[in-house]
């Protein structure tokens, strides 16, 4: 099960009096609440965004099983409007926003970078209480009526609606905060926490995706704070500034929205990234092929998304020529991210791959984000996405994207980097079993969407002619393959965490700079601070990824 | 490989003017007093950014709708009282300017002048919101307010209220800001006071300045874009 003995990597300094790990070093509740350590807050909003996972996906199974059926049933229609809309504001933005850089992040920054925190720790446990008020709000506001308007908010709806769409407007502007104090953390932490040795072109390709997904965060939530927060004024106090019957201009509302909203995007999807840059070298045994290019793909990534917003305003009167600019910078990402599969499946190439559970799901990444990307570029053609605006081939496309890609990488991370967080090990047969159903009801799930979406059916409709069951009732039967796949994963990682068996510390025999410490690490991380004197993922040699010399 | 093998890491610590800094005002995790400024500053740097970009949502509203009503954007700046708008603007620059000094004497060790030079800050944006709340009370009473509460009969032009929405919440937000900004020098004068800053460590005052000079920045903008053109 595990890789030889010889190939992996001895951990330095390990014949030392090891200090206790993060995980026994405090085991009172207060020593968790009240923790600075970079470990424990990953662990915590780890806990989090499975939580809220759990709770998106279970809207999510209530839509479909509606959807079963084309006339009422199961839920009323403004309910099935709420159901919707919180599925989606629960998963972005308590999900997938902080998903991979709030959590592995938070964890594996520091660890990558051979520092003993973050740059600034109170702060990132400010980021992580922020984050739990914004929820507590967002839940509340849910409990008492919920939104309808979907997840984007849209003006002058979201301003006249009766529902409780100004609670869920505030969790979005608090929650913005916590993103952009993590953000910060990192740029912060990269620039200038990094060991002895570790320039920035020997930098983990994750942590190259966790900055460029900072400079995001950074730059773009605010301007979603500022919306979020003209549309509240607006509800509670008229000011009419996105109210057409006082002036306003609601499409400015949808431009200021994507222009943070896009972005978000890659938030959502460039950590995701760095995560199957590591598992791809870590289990094909390879350096990664095309280092820079991967890197630097990130950055313009991270830049170009910032001028592609008006790509979801093709129908809202934008003029020709602004549509066909904003298509072209959209088209853009695809070749970013092209230049990036290319580099992934070159690292496979003649690579010693060890097809383990996170090994599946970079797979799977793979193939999902091809599909999602292409039918991405198909959507960013103007004439093209006039038909299909609004419709399901839409809803197929980004979560295509965000559970097919983002999800996936999520998985692979988590099953990657269980032994490092916790010390032990899951069981590798369920992990594969669990990763072809995830896979295969995936595609059950949202293959049949895009057809839906090709034929018209428009998104976030309640009722629908009775010709497109039969491909509706194939997408709730995917999506339920796809809980039970979610399910079996939770059962087995928590048996693997309450009974598994202790791990050495390198299990994998990575070379990534996170295994160059105890797994888990003890609390401050490094007995001495490593310096570097390779590239990660160096498989050449049989030493450990980092030498520590003493500092 | 190791082309530059350590340059980074090192240079930092070679910086000079951290030498001598007492070891509790330095987290565990940094690996020296220089390296810990350095984070800091960045940190700033870049919350500053967002809050410029807080503020571009705003700005951005404010060049759309001036476009779409030129003419009520014009007579209603003409109707704000530009004498106290100007007054305010020179007592802002004023401040600035004494957080400049305050900084300039945490730095040679002058503690005594440095914890005035806050304390004058303070009071100068004290002033400034004093006027700004007499301005805000003088549209009150015209009931030139924003959205479906404006009602003045001075200006009449459609888009006068868009003009007033604006008008409140790019200066509503800018004296929160002032606020925040105000806490913030409050803090700092209690630590310059408690002795925490010498001129071997004074990042604190620095950073703080900075914000400040911020808030300043953005009423700079704001002047002449509500009252001037």
């Amino acid at each position: 099960m595990r890789l030889s003995e010889a190939d992996s990597p001895r951990l330095a300094g390990a014949a030392a009096p090891a200090a206790p790990s993060y995980l026994t070093d405090g085991t009172t509740v207060m020593s968790w609440l009240n923790t600075r350590d970079h470990k424990r807050i990953g662990v915590m909003f780890l806990a989090a965004v499975l939580f809220f996972f759990f709770i998106g996906g279970v809207f999510a199974l209530a839509l479909r099983i509606k959807l079963l059926q084309p006339g009422p049933f199961l839920v009323d229609a403004l309910s099935y409007n709420r159901l919707f809309t919180l599925h989606g504001i629960v998963m972005i933005f308590l999900f997938l926003i902080p998903a991979i850089p709030s959590a592995f992040g938070n964890f594996l920054v520091p660890l990558m970078v051979g520092a003993r925190d973050v740059a600034f720790p109170r702060l990132n446990l400010a980021s992580f209480y922020i984050y739990v008020a914004g929820a507590s709000l967002a839940i509340w506001g849910m409990l008492h009526g919920g939104a309808d308007t979907g997840w984007t908010f849209y003006t002058p709806y979201s301003s006249t609606t009766p529902t409780q769409v100004f609670p869920i407007l505030l969790a979005a502007f608090i929650l913005g905060f916590s993103s952009i104090l993590t953000g910060l953390n990192f740029i912060v932490t990269t620039h200038t926490m990094r060991a002895p040795g570790l320039n920035w072109m020997r930098l983990p390709l994750f942590v190259w995706g966790i900055y460029g997904t900072s400079i995001i965060q950074v730059l773009a939530t605010p301007v979603l704070g500022i919306t979020v927060l003209i549309v509240a004024v607006e509800r509670v106090a008229g000011f009419g500034m996105f109210d057409p019957a006082r002036g306003g201009d609601p499409v400015l509302f949808q431009h200021m929205f994507w222009f943070y909203s896009h972005p978000a995007v890659y938030i959502m999807i460039l950590p995701a990234m760095g995560v199957i840059s590591e598992t791809v070298c870590a289990y094909s045994r390879k350096n990664p092929f095309g280092y820079k290019a991967i890197a630097m793909s990130s950055l313009g990534i991270a830049f170009v998304g910032f001028f592609t917003w008006g790509h979801h305003l093709f129908v809202a009167g934008q003029s020709t020529f602004d549509a066909g600019a904003f298509g072209i910078l959209s088209m853009f990402v695809g070749v970013f991210t092209a230049i990036k599969v290319f580099n992934w499946v070159g690292t496979m190439y003649r690579g010693a791959i060890a097809f383990k559970t996170p090994m599946a799901y970079v797979c799977g990444f793979l193939y999902f984000i091809v599909f999602g990307g292409m039918t991405g570029i198909a959507l960013a053609t103007t004439s093209l996405d006039i038909h299909w605006h609004d419709t399901y081939f839409v809803v197929a496309h980004f979560h295509f994207i965000m559970v097919g890609a983002s999800v996936m990488a999520f998985l692979a991370g988590l099953h990657y980097w269980f032994p490092k967080m916790f010390g032990k090990t899951y069981h590798e047969g369920f992990g594969l079993v669990a990763a072809a159903l995830i896979i295969l009801g995936f595609n059950a799930t949202f293959i049949p969407q895009f057809l839906l979406g090709n034929e018209g059916m428009p998104r976030r409709y309640y009722q629908y002619p009775e010709h497109f069951q039969a491909l509706n009732v194939a997408s709730t039967a995917g999506a339920t393959l796809l809980a039970f796949g979610f399910v079996i994963i939770l059962v087995y990682l928590v048996i693997a965490l309450g009974w598994g068996k202790q791990c050495e510390a390198n299990p994998w025999g990575s070379k990534g700079f996170e295994w160059m410490t105890a797994s888990p690490p003890s609390t401050h991380n490094f007995e001495e601070i490593p310096t570097i004197t390779q590239m990660p993922h160096d498989y050449r040699t049989h030493e450990p990824p980092g030498v520590i010399r003493g500092t | 490989m190791s082309r530059r093998g350590s340059s980074v890491a090192h240079e930092a610590e070679a910086t000079p003017g951290f030498e001598g800094v007492p070891p509790e005002l330095i987290g565990h995790h940094f690996s020296s007093a220089a390296r810990q400024n350095e984070a800091m500053r960045l940190g700033m740097w870049l919350f500053l950014a967002t809050e410029v970009l807080l503020f571009a949502g705003l700005f951005c509203g404010y060049a759309v709708y001036r476009f779409q009503f030129p003419l009520a954007f014009e007579e209603c700046s003409r109707h704000l009282n530009i004498p106290l708008g100007t007054l305010n603007t020179v007592v802002l620059i004023t401040s600035s300017f004494t957080v400049a000094l305050a900084i300039h004497f945490a730095r040679t060790d002058r503690r005594r002048a440095s914890a005035i030079c806050l304390a004058i800050t303070l009071l100068f944006a004290l002033a400034f919101l004093g006027i700004k709340s007499v301005e805000y009370l003088e549209h009150f009473k015209e009931h030139a307010l924003p959205g479906k509460y404006y009602s003045s009969e001075e200006v009449k032009v459609p888009g006068a209220a868009m003009f007033y929405t604006l008008y409140f919440l790019m200066t509503g937000l800018h004296g929160f800001h002032v606020v925040a900004g105000m806490s913030v020098l409050s803090y700092i004068l209690f630590r310059t006071l408690q002795g925490r800053y010498s001129s071997a460590y004074y990042t604190g005052v620095e950073l703080g300045g900075l914000y400040w000079h911020l808030v300043d920045l953005v009423w700079i903008f704001l002047y002449p874009l509500l009252y001037l053109i």
